[in-house]
């Protein structure tokens, strides 16, 4: 339970080496979203209750040193969640791959939502280059980020919430 | 009695004559055999001071390879700690030379006062084109102060906490800023993009633009303080069916590398808003 209380420093320091080091990490315009791929692990491994709580918490975070209007990583965190917890009982016997589809999934909705609040509040940004220059690229950083952050989350995942064996 | 005198009489003489034999062979009185003789005892000599320099080479070498490797390896270390001294050198000397030219900037620009401050992070989202300093409230900044460097400008504050503020660069789609090209004498409007590039809009269709022409900040709007560089103009498009030109900027400032930057803390933005007669009831 108070093992759960990992999570403000946990996903403070997400926002720091998101904000410091990620994002000097490019590929073509995009860079990944270290954030979104933490929450997708968690909401795969830990329990529904806490990776709500955990998506909130980082919506907060985020909300708090971007620029982007705070509804945006608020709601785009949370359908994160709620398609991990959709996945996790579809394809609970391959988690890597319910992973990489959270993370495809998740990071198409995110930006595209982000896209069409921008757009509605008055930043001209052309749908064309937004795809191509950073949705696409950060759809893949972010799969690629996933595989080391999934094995991270999942240690983590084990010792906030041991699973407790069956005698 | 006699027969032991005898034996030991042969013994000796035999042993004087082989003696001999042997002082005139090693004295070269006895000519080819000599030779062969001594040229086979230092065959052998050789054959056998080989083997043995050989085999102490053998179990000499071990050691020696050992303490060498050892050698190699505090000498890697070495090397190592003074590449790393180096880079530390190299970072603070770059730095130097940034806030150098930073005094510089600020003593050949005496009339606004400036706090400096270090690019701690970059915006999350690769949408928008913000950084973060590590100067805030406490540091008396306020939102909508200029940012700029001894290049140029950069932005203005977008928001602030107490010992940070995010900074709207002019790279950022959503920044729009009122400019003068100098050679030109005219004004336009320098519009950001979401890869980064600078363009140049609402540039009358009569007025003559070339490349190398330099931007400066118009100070129209009350956002920016007049004549702060900007970049220069790259190149021009202009069709006679729009209303106006367009050009594309090449920044004085180079964006990817921004380490530290002056906060204009004696600029205060004036906000036309009220005055906007669309904004009249």
């Amino acid at each position: 339970m108070f093992r759960n209380l990992i999570a403000f420093p946990l996903l403070a320091l997400v926002v720091i080496v998101q904000s410091a080091v990620v994002s000097q990490m490019t590929l073509l315009a995009g860079y990944a979203d270290l954030m979104l791929v933490v929450l997708a692990a968690w909401a795969l491994k830990a329990d529904a209750s806490s990776a709500w709580i955990w998506a909130l918490l980082g919506g907060i975070m985020v909300s708090f040193v971007s620029g982007v209007p705070w509804l945006v990583p608020m709601f785009g965190y949370l359908f994160v969640v709620l398609l991990a917890q959709l996945l996790k009982q579809r394809v609970w016997q391959a988690p890597l791959l319910a992973m990489f589809s959270v993370i495809f999934l998740g990071t198409l909705s995110m930006d595209i939502l982000t896209l069409i609040v921008l757009n509605l509040l008055g930043t001209p940004l052309p749908v064309g280059d937004s795809l191509g220059l950073i949705v696409l690229p950060r759809v893949l950083l972010n799969l690629l980020f996933s595989i080391p952050v999934y094995a991270v989350v999942r240690d983590l995942a084990q010792w906030v919430s041991p699973v407790k064996e069956v005698e | 009695m006699r027969n032991l005198f005898g034996r030991s009489l042969q013994t000796t003489i035999i042993f004087l004559i082989v003696g001999g034999i042997l002082v005139l062979a090693f004295g070269g009185y006895l000519g080819t055999a000599s030779r062969g003789l001594s040229g086979s005892l230092v065959g052998v000599q050789t054959w056998f001071a080989t083997r043995f320099a050989a085999i102490q080479d053998f179990l000499a070498a071990p050691r020696d390879i050992v303490a060498l490797r050892q050698r190699n390896t505090e000498l890697e270390q070495e090397v190592s700690r003074l590449q790393g001294q180096l880079i530390d050198l190299q970072q603070k000397v770059d730095e130097t030379e940034i806030l150098a030219a930073l005094v510089n900037f600020q003593r050949t620009n005496p009339e606004r006062s400036y706090k400096g401050a270090a690019v701690v992070g970059r915006d999350p989202s690769p949408f928008l084109h913000y950084i973060i300093i590590n100067s805030g409230s406490n540091n008396g900044i306020l939102r909508g102060m200029p940012v700029v460097t001894n290049q140029g400008l950069i932005g203005r504050i977008d928001a602030v906490i107490a010992d940070a503020s995010r900074v709207q660069l002019i790279t950022d789609p959503a920044s729009a800023i009122n400019i003068r090209l100098q050679n030109a004498d005219t004004d336009a409007v320098l519009v950001g993009s979401v890869t980064g590039d600078l363009s140049l809009d609402m540039i009358s269709q009569d007025v003559t633009v070339e490349a190398g022409d330099v931007v400066l900040t118009s100070g129209l709007g009350g956002g920016f303080p007049p004549d702060l560089i900007v970049g220069q103009v790259l190149n021009v498009r202009k069709r006679d069916f729009e209303l106006f030109q367009q050009a594309t900027i090449q920044p004085s400032v180079d964006f990817a590398r921004l380490e530290i930057v002056l906060v204009i803390t004696n600029f205060r933005p004036v906000d036309i808003e009220p005055l906007d007669p669309l904004n009249t009831p």
